[in-house]
């Protein structure tokens, strides 16, 4: 069955606290290269179809609608 | 008059809402089934606090597709009041009946505290018993509660006057110190353009009952209450 990889992330305007916390973990652990760090949302959906493109379709609008709240985030979809 | 309570799966300020309106401010009130679709009859529905659908996916994101939030909509769309406390603030918000979103608290930590906020309109069916400036404590208990829109958002929330509650000191100073959770310009809560519906983080229906020893809450209902006594029956 084809799947669907979505990708959710903080918009770059909005302030990501529990980035910059975690960052902030990472750098007391010793790791001094982690300079910015931003946490989002992965999702995997296996669906039924076999069109690409219109799957697609229908998964950003899944995005638009439910999984995705865009005025804080963005979306990324992926068919394979 | 007749105030609605809505539960939802994951509600759990349905019964302090209920009781603060039914008993401690003495108006008729019921409980409101999520699966319900016809709500007429009543006057004034809130959207109480709580984790519903345990918050999955964004807060809210899931309830604003309940069945009774099409009436709830529609009851709003004619002018019917709507308040969303806290988690009914965040469903207001995913159903795009309020402007904005919530973020996690800055702090990444869940504040359940006293809560001082600031009164600043009084022209809304929610604060008009109130004093302009007024200083208020009522508690706040919430995760993600920092209120977030984009510039033009903010400065239409201002120009309309549609900031009602900010968080303050004890003296009524907006400073970043009194802001639990990082909400843009200490946004407690807004109203909408038509100002019937209401949304606020903070629990009025929570210090409501003076054998408690704590009613500021009052002041919400009790303008609500002021708000439908004046309004000619049809």
């Amino acid at each position: 069955m084809p799947k669907a990889k979505i990708y959710i992330t903080l918009k770059k305007t909005v302030m990501d606290a529990q980035g910059q916390t975690v960052q902030r973990a990472l750098q007391n652990l010793g790791f001094t290269e982690a300079k910015s760090l931003r946490i989002g949302k992965y999702l995997e959906m296996e669906l039924e179809g076999n069109n690409s493109s219109a799957m697609k379709a229908r998964v950003q609008e899944m995005c638009a609608k439910l999984l995705a709240n865009p005025i804080i985030e963005d979306y990324r979809v992926e068919i394979e | 008059m007749k105030f609605g309570v809505v539960i939802f799966p994951g509600s759990n300020c349905d019964a302090d809402a209920y009781h603060a309106l039914r008993d401690a401010m003495g108006v008729p009130t019921e409980y409101i089934w999520h699966e319900v679709r016809d709500i007429s009859g009543f006057d004034c529905i809130i959207l109480p606090g709580g984790f519903t659908y345990g918050d999955y996916l964004r807060t809210g994101a899931v309830a604003r597709f309940a069945p009774v939030m099409e009436a709830v909509s529609e009851f709003a769309a004619k002018g019917g009041l709507v308040l969303g406390i806290c988690n009914g603030f965040q469903i207001l918000l995913e159903a795009g009946l309020l402007p904005g979103a919530m973020l996690r608290n800055r702090a990444q930590r869940f504040v359940c505290s006293h809560q001082y906020l600031r009164l600043e309109q009084l022209d809304t069916p929610f604060t008009c018993a109130g004093r302009k400036g007024q200083v208020v404590d009522i508690p706040i208990a919430h995760g993600e509660g920092g209120y977030y829109c984009d510039e033009a958002a903010l400065s239409q929330l201002e120009r309309e006057d549609r900031i009602i509650f900010r968080y303050c000191d004890k003296e009524g100073n907006i400073t970043d110190e009194a802001n639990p959770n990082g909400s843009i310009a200490n946004i407690a809560g807004i109203c909408n353009k038509e100002r019937n519906i209401l949304g606020m983080m903070p629990h009025p229906e929570r210090c409501s009952d003076p054998l408690l020893g704590w009613s500021d809450g009052r002041l919400v209902f009790q303008s609500i209450i002021q708000t439908l006594a004046k309004k000619v029956p049809v």
